[in-house]
């Protein structure tokens, strides 16, 4: 008899072909989460089991959230040939619970004795001898028992969900736009839980913004390496566009005109990294940079498609969504916006892209803006963000 | 790092020689409990005690409690005495208090009436509303020595005048964290308590003070052992003790080169920067302590001009905090009732006696550069 965890996954078992494909790559994405547990995984008969870890919760926290999972049951191995000895660990496994349960049997092995409901049957008339305080419910039972026959046969009560998703490395990379607030990591997340690889790239304008802002943004994209694997973070020094763009164009169409210069650097910079998407953390309206107008105006310097995977949520259900992935108490650390002074009194909300080409042009003129995108990309840092141990 | 020219010494003191020459052989010979009763223990008991005596001598106290800081002595002071009393009353404390001792009383509201006494645009507590607040019920009062963010010295001797006249029953507590070795004091003039915290004065951090004027009934904050007169459960931090006492004799009396060099600084500021301000009292007036001087440079942020001085290789400190979102201004300087555009320029810039004429001047230069750099970018 031994105690492993059962990992399930949902959505890779509807691939058709490829399914080996997702299947590897989940499995070398689980096994690099439970080694620093000690763990190790293995793929065997259509399940992921997770063996010799040593801290049990720690790594059940830890295969939750890996994307392409869909729940973890701690779990019992043992032997099928002693029936009686199933019945007396099922009858254990429940000795703690309260209220009324349901046994679910599944007989992969179709040479077992006994049919399913056969093993249900006798299985629950043990459990219920064994503990007089629960009872029976097979409609809305508080405990699942899970029976399983297959090589061996498995018992599993808990199920622990997980996040869901496609394996981190299936779909391809994409560069994120991080900026250090409450949006742009749940953003991040909605898209790695799509199975895709993240860079991201931060705009640092020292001395506007300071050493811990950057800090604030390594903190940001470790916890969302936490789940989706290392991640490139590329620091941008903005301050000398920032400058210029105050110094040259018209004060109600900065931010958009800072905006398009941060999608054409993160365009660039996804090019050299082989991405091909941007990512922003935008949800139409949310403040003046976000208009569908505005939206048109900085997606109009990209060849890469930009995706929003917010764009039409609310900021109270992005809240719950940062918190929920254990983002939002690192945003909100109260480094960033301490400066105004980019920030025009009125900003345009509904500008043309006309408009903004020629607000943008003392910007371009003499090659200015080329040399100035020139030096920020050769000033960036590239940093290797990886998970927590 | 060395290379950085250092004025935040209100935020904490590089240890000097002497103070890490003491901690380092307490702790490789001397490193024994003074609770023990054989005689390495005994004589870990006697440097402790000497400690005590020496600042007890300093401030003309009675009793000397060791605490981990600054804090702790505060509160031991506020919630040792007010926390388990029966009888309810009146608590003051200046509206320029450092956090230690406003959210301590703060936290009494409950079952005191707790008020905040004014201060002048200078940051100076204001006699007047601190006597009309003095009621015959008040029990208790809470005034700086030194204010942290502007360097303002507080008027204790008057204060002392006016406590005796309308509430003689009521605890004075003094919070000299910035002011001790900077200004000399007597608790027996009439402070009943006082805090004080080594890192402040090239000392170790993790250790200060609570002096005691006379005999003041406290209740202990943490409970056990019966160390220091059962009112601070737990072993005596020898190391940071003997650093402290190392500390306080390494103070050379003569503190009026640093004050030259603070008024040299803030000359060299205002001259080369007409839109700068000193928030808080003249840098010459007698209320104005040595080592601390506020200055703001308006229109530029506090924080972009403190990077901006940092990668000059200046270390100062904001005059006020932000959040996130809203700006939130320094309770200090919004009791002096600063204009916004001030309060968010505000710069502190804090002295000790290991800074340098040079460093003074090379510091002024690189605000007045910084400052030129930065000036054309500030909202329009």
């Amino acid at each position: 008899m031994t105690r492993f965890l059962l990992v399930k996954y949902a959505e890779v078992h509807l691939k058709g072909q490829n399914r080996p494909y997702f299947q590897r790559l989940l499995l070398r994405n689980i096994r690099q989460a439970v080694a620093p547990h000690g763990g190790e995984a293995v793929f065997h008969d259509s399940r992921i089991f997770v063996t010799d870890y040593s801290d049990e919760n720690a790594c059940i926290d830890s295969i939750r959230k890996v994307f392409g999972v869909h729940a973890v049951s701690p779990a019992i191995q043992m032997g099928k040939e002693d029936f009686n000895a199933i019945a007396q660990q099922a009858a254990d496994m429940m000795g703690d619970e309260q209220g009324s349960f349901k046994v679910v049997a599944r007989r992969a092995d179709k040479r077992f004795f006994l049919e399913s409901p056969e093993i249900c049957a006798k299985i629950g008339a043990h459990v219920l001898k064994n503990n007089p305080q629960l009872t029976v419910d097979v409609r809305q039972p508080d405990h699942i028992l899970n029976v399983e026959i297959r090589d061996n046969a498995l018992l599993y009560t808990k199920s622990f969900p997980a996040v869901g998703g496609l394996p981190t490395g299936s779909a391809g990379k994409a560069m994120l736009l991080l900026s250090g607030g409450i949006d742009s990591p749940v953003a991040g997340f909605r898209i790695a839980k799509r199975g895709v690889q993240l860079s991201a790239v931060y705009y640092h304008s020292f001395p506007y913004t300071g050493e811990a802002v950057k800090e604030k943004i390594i903190a940001l994209a470790r916890l969302l390496s936490a789940y989706c694997g290392t991640i490139k973070l590329h620091v941008v020094p903005f301050t000398e566009i920032q400058q210029a763009i105050h110094e040259k164009c018209p004060e109600d169409f900065t931010t958009l005109i800072m905006r398009r210069n941060m999608m054409r650097i993160a365009d660039m910079i996804a090019r050299q990294e082989k991405a091909l998407a941007l990512i922003t953390g935008e949800s139409i309206g949310q403040v003046a940079s976000q208009t569908l107008e505005a939206l048109a105006c900085t997606d109009a310097v990209v060849s890469r498609p930009v995706f929003r995977p917010l764009i039409g949520m609310d900021k109270l259900e992005i809240i719950r969504e940062a918190e929920a992935i254990g983002t939002y108490e690192t945003s909100c650390l109260p480094y960033e916006d301490c400066c105004t002074v980019f920030t025009p009194r009125h900003p345009v909300t509904h500008p043309k892209l006309k408009q903004a080409e020629f607000a943008e042009r003392p910007l371009i003129e003499d090659d200015g803006l080329d040399h100035m995108i020139e030096r920020a990309i050769q000033g960036t840092e590239t940093l290797l963000i990886e998970p927590k141990p | 790092m060395s290379a950085m020219i250092y004025l935040d010494n209100a935020a904490t003191t590089r240890p000097s020689a002497a103070v890490i020459k003491a901690m380092t052989a307490v702790m490789e010979e001397g490193f024994h409990n003074p609770s023990s009763l054989y005689a390495p223990g005994v004589a870990a008991r006697k440097k402790l005690e000497a400690c005590r005596d020496l600042i007890a001598g300093r401030l003309s106290a009675k009793e000397v409690l060791f605490t981990s800081g600054g804090t702790e002595a505060d509160n031991l002071a506020i919630l040792g005495l007010l926390q388990h009393r029966k009888r309810s009353g009146r608590v003051l404390y200046s509206a320029v208090e450092h956090s230690a001792v406003a959210a301590a009383c703060q936290s009494l509201k409950d079952r005191y009436d707790v008020q905040q006494m004014s201060v002048d645009e200078n940051g100076i507590l204001s006699l007047e509303a601190a006597e009309k607040l003095m009621t015959a019920d008040t029990v208790m009062v809470c005034v700086m020595q030194v204010n942290n963010e502007t360097g303002a010295i507080q008027p204790i001797q008057e204060l002392i005048r006016i406590r005796n006249a309308n509430c003689p029953e009521a605890h004075l507590h003094v919070d000299g964290v910035q002011g001790f070795l900077h200004l000399d004091t007597c608790l027996q003039d009439g402070i009943n308590s006082y805090a004080l915290s080594a890192h402040k004065f090239h000392g170790p951090k993790g250790v200060g003070a609570l002096a005691l004027g006379g005999n003041v009934r406290l209740q202990p904050l943490l409970y056990g052992g019966k160390q220091e007169n059962s009112l601070r459960a737990g072993t005596e931090n020898t190391y940071g003790i003997l650093g402290m006492m190392a500390a306080v004799l390494d103070v050379p009396v003569d503190a009026s080169a640093m004050r030259r060099l603070k008024i040299r600084f803030v000359d060299a500021v205002l001259s080369s920067i007409p839109e700068a301000q000193v928030n808080g009292p003249d840098p010459n007036a007698s209320d104005a302590c040595d080592h601390i001087v506020n200055l703001s440079f308006p229109p530029v942020q506090a924080q972009t001009m403190m990077h901006a001085l940092e990668a000059e290789g200046v270390l100062v400190s904001q005059g006020s905090a932000c959040s996130s979102r809203k700006k939130a201004s320094s309770a200090t300087l919004k009791a002096m009732g600063l204009a916004q555009a001030r309060m968010d320029s505000a710069l502190r810039f804090s002295f000790s006696r290991f800074t340098t004429q040079d460093e003074v001047d090379q510091a002024a230069a690189a605000c007045a550069r910084v400052y030129k750099a930065l000036r054309p970018f500030t909202r329009r």
